[in-house]
């Protein structure tokens, strides 16, 4: 299986009143919170943790876009993507990835991807979300009722202007060019780049994929036991249309925090934890349900199917009312795995199988977790956790990976050394 | 009473229901924010000396067809087509919050269309210096207090009516606010102002001193551009307790004064 290494690039000093004193981590919070300073430190941290995990091994290294965030403080994902093509060699380089929408025109994605593609030597994987409705119809104030059609329109275009040969007129709805002619064009020519989409759980997000032979991911904060009935029903749709069940067709995140024991894991993962789901999830409710965001048949399934309410809409209303924000909660949830390295490893391998998921994103940085605590983490997974666990759907084939050139013919990249200058 | 006869008219191949009743001179009514998913004691006090004419705008209850208008063009033509076929051409014409802004745009595009115009507090203008509320971001408590000035008015226009079909009707509702959206996400600002200056049809402004959607000094605004303020077009009257629907609030003043204008 495939260990994917995640970064959501929190802000990592949040003020401990910040749920009563600020109604919204995400929309409107206030500018007064954020020092440029401090953040000069928390990206380059961020950026030395994706290097390190790369180092370390990681099938990937995996990187998101979020707007007026304050647990996510990538705009552009592209901008870090672009500087772990530099600093990584062999990593896949996952980028989960650009709101299709909120480009204008969307060339603009296929370019900047094709330009990570070029300078990574071919080790991008392309993700497409809609976005949620606090980074689109709020934060860049798109209209909800048109959102999921601009989506699609613009992926059409992004992926035309991939693999078509020549200049050609794109004539949409929503998108007209009268010359498409993308410069440069991706190492990953065959047809393209993989296409990922991280998707709530709509039967027509699984259909779409399934259809256009894409990795579906469900990126929740909570864990494998809301992810369920999720993926249960992403799989039972996938058998309905006659795919089979390679895991590789899935991707799932997950919150791990290993160490040397469990109560070790508690200790040391109790706050970063209880930071995320405390104060990074502290999101208006105002801001979960804009109108038309949510298709009416996904409505329609939620509202028939009380059953699975939470795990099986895409409505942020129903999984903010999900959440627990204390260790105990958070733990029993399973929306983070802790544990000595041998559980994990007994969960991880659960996690998967019972999911059948065969790339596995994994948070090993969160909340206001430091450097050292989120290199820990890393590299025990990695040493202890890792080699447990690899040998998972070895019989499967991944064929939504990338396919970067041959090691041999790729451009060396010298090791940053800065020239100082002798004052003596 | 009798109750309103349902007609239904198409609108680029969806249908749009129409709601009559009453006798007398035609006058149509075109709804706010939420639409109309039940008749109206306001409706019936008009209908008490006119013909009232309610049809539905896309994609609010009663009809669909919101998805195919792109742009504010197709939203006027949809109007222009549901005037004609509602047969409200030349008649009296009441618009309120976003069938307001509706009702000024065919009264500035389609001047032989509208006779006489009244508008209650409708969308289409946007001032930086005094923001409106944003509908479409307001935790679900908050909202009927948004919508009326007693929020029951609000939560008794929306409640599913007994019978209502439990999935169908919150998706209905919810259908009525993306429409709302649709058309005026995300400030309700279609620059109308660029517009105003070309209705010629006496027009009487209506707004609730407690609109806590658009603010009552927008009324000005409007007065000031209609007609470009020549030949006092526009006249303003304030609504005495009453929130942006306020012909939920105030049915019976709010008809009495369009009826008086209309007159």
């Amino acid at each position: 299986m495939k260990l994917m290494w995640f970064h959501l690039m929190p802000y990592t000093e949040l003020p401990e009143d910040f749920n009563r004193k600020h109604p919204s981590v995400w929309v409107d919070i206030h500018s007064s919170l954020f020092d440029p300073k401090r953040a000069h430190h928390m990206y380059n941290d961020f950026m030395d943790e994706l290097e390190y995990a790369a180092e370390l091994g990681y099938d990937a290294v995996c990187v998101n876009e979020h707007h007026s965030n304050g647990y996510g403080l990538m705009p552009s994902p592209n901008l870090i993507a672009s500087s772990l093509a530099r600093r990584t060699t062999d990593t896949a380089l996952c980028v989960m990835g650009n709101s299709l929408a909120l480009y204008n025109p969307p060339t603009r994605v296929a370019e900047e991807f094709a330009m990570i593609d070029c300078i990574s030597g071919g080790r991008l994987i392309a993700g497409f979300p809609v976005g949620s409705p606090m980074d689109t119809c709020y934060a860049y104030g798109q209209n909800p009722s048109l959102l999921r059609e601009r989506y699609l329109e613009a992926h059409d275009l992004v992926k035309r202007a991939w693999t078509e040969k020549d200049t050609f007129a794109f004539n949409g709805r929503y998108n007209q060019q009268r010359y498409v002619n993308i410069w440069p064009r991706p190492i990953q020519n065959d047809p393209h780049p993989p296409i990922w989409i991280p998707g709530g759980g709509s039967v027509e997000t699984w259909r779409w994929c399934a259809e256009m032979d894409y990795v579906y991911c469900y990126l929740s904060y909570y864990g494998y036991k809301a992810g369920l009935t999720t993926m249960q029903g992403f799989w039972n749709e996938m058998e309905k249309l006659g795919k089979d069940r390679n895991p590789y067709r899935a991707g799932f995140l997950q919150f791990v925090g290993v160490a040397e024991s469990r109560q070790q894991a508690l200790d040391l993962y109790t706050e970063p934890a209880e930071y995320f789901y405390g104060r990074c999830l502290h999101v208006d409710a105002r801001f979960a349900t804009p109108p038309g965001y949510t298709t009416e048949a996904t409505q329609r399934a939620g509202i028939q199917s009380m059953v699975s309410k939470a795990a099986n809409t895409a409505s942020y209303s129903s999984k903010l009312s999900l959440k627990a924000t204390n260790m105990k909660d958070i733990v029993d949830g399973g929306y983070v795995i802790v544990g000595s390295p041998d559980e994990v490893v007994e969960q991880i391998r659960h996690v998967a199988t019972s999911l059948n998921v065969g790339h596995l994103m994994l948070l090993l940085q969160y909340g206001n977790m430091s450097k050292d605590t989120t290199k820990y983490n890393t590299r025990l997974f990695a040493e202890k956790v890792m080699p447990k666990v690899k040998d998972l759907f070895g019989d499967w084939e991944d064929k939504w990976w990338p396919k970067p050139m041959d090691k041999g013919q790729r451009a060396a990249v010298p090791a940053f050394r800065p020239q100082t200058v002798a004052a003596e | 009473m009798p109750e309103p006869v349902t007609t239904t008219i198409d609108v680029n191949g969806h249908p749009c229901r129409v709601w009559t009743k009453g006798s007398g001179p035609r006058m149509g009514f075109l709804a706010g924010l939420g639409g109309l998913p039940r008749w109206l004691p306001f409706l019936d006090r008009l209908a008490e000396r006119r013909t009232v004419i309610a049809p539905s705008l896309p994609g609010y209850p009663g009809a669909t067809g919101h998805t195919e208008l792109d742009t504010h063009l197709d939203w006027i033509l949809a109007m222009r087509q549901i005037v004609d076929g509602a047969g409200l051409a030349g008649a009296d014409l009441v618009g309120a919050s976003v069938g307001g802004a509706f009702a000024a745009e065919m009264a500035a595009i389609f001047p032989g269309h509208v006779r006489r115009l009244a508008l209650i507090a409708p969308f289409g203008l946007f001032d930086d210096q005094e923001l409106a509320a944003d509908p479409w971001a307001q935790r679900k408590d908050v909202l009927p207090g948004l919508m009326c000035a007693d929020g029951a008015n609000w939560n008794e226009l929306v409640a599913a009516p007994e019978g209502a079909n439990s999935v169908e009707w919150p998706i209905e509702m919810t259908r009525a606010s993306e429409a709302a959206a649709r058309a005026f996400w995300p400030l309700g600002n279609t620059r109308l102002e660029k517009r105003l200056g070309l209705i010629s049809a006496p027009t009487l402004i209506l707004w609730g001193d407690r609109d806590a959607i658009l603010p009552p000094s927008y009324a000005g605004k409007f007065a000031q551009g209609i007609n470009n303020g020549i030949n006092g077009a526009a006249r303003v009257e304030t609504v005495e307790n009453a929130g942006h629907l306020a012909y939920l609030d105030q049915p019976d003043a709010v008809a009495r004064a369009v009826l008086g204008h209309f007159a």
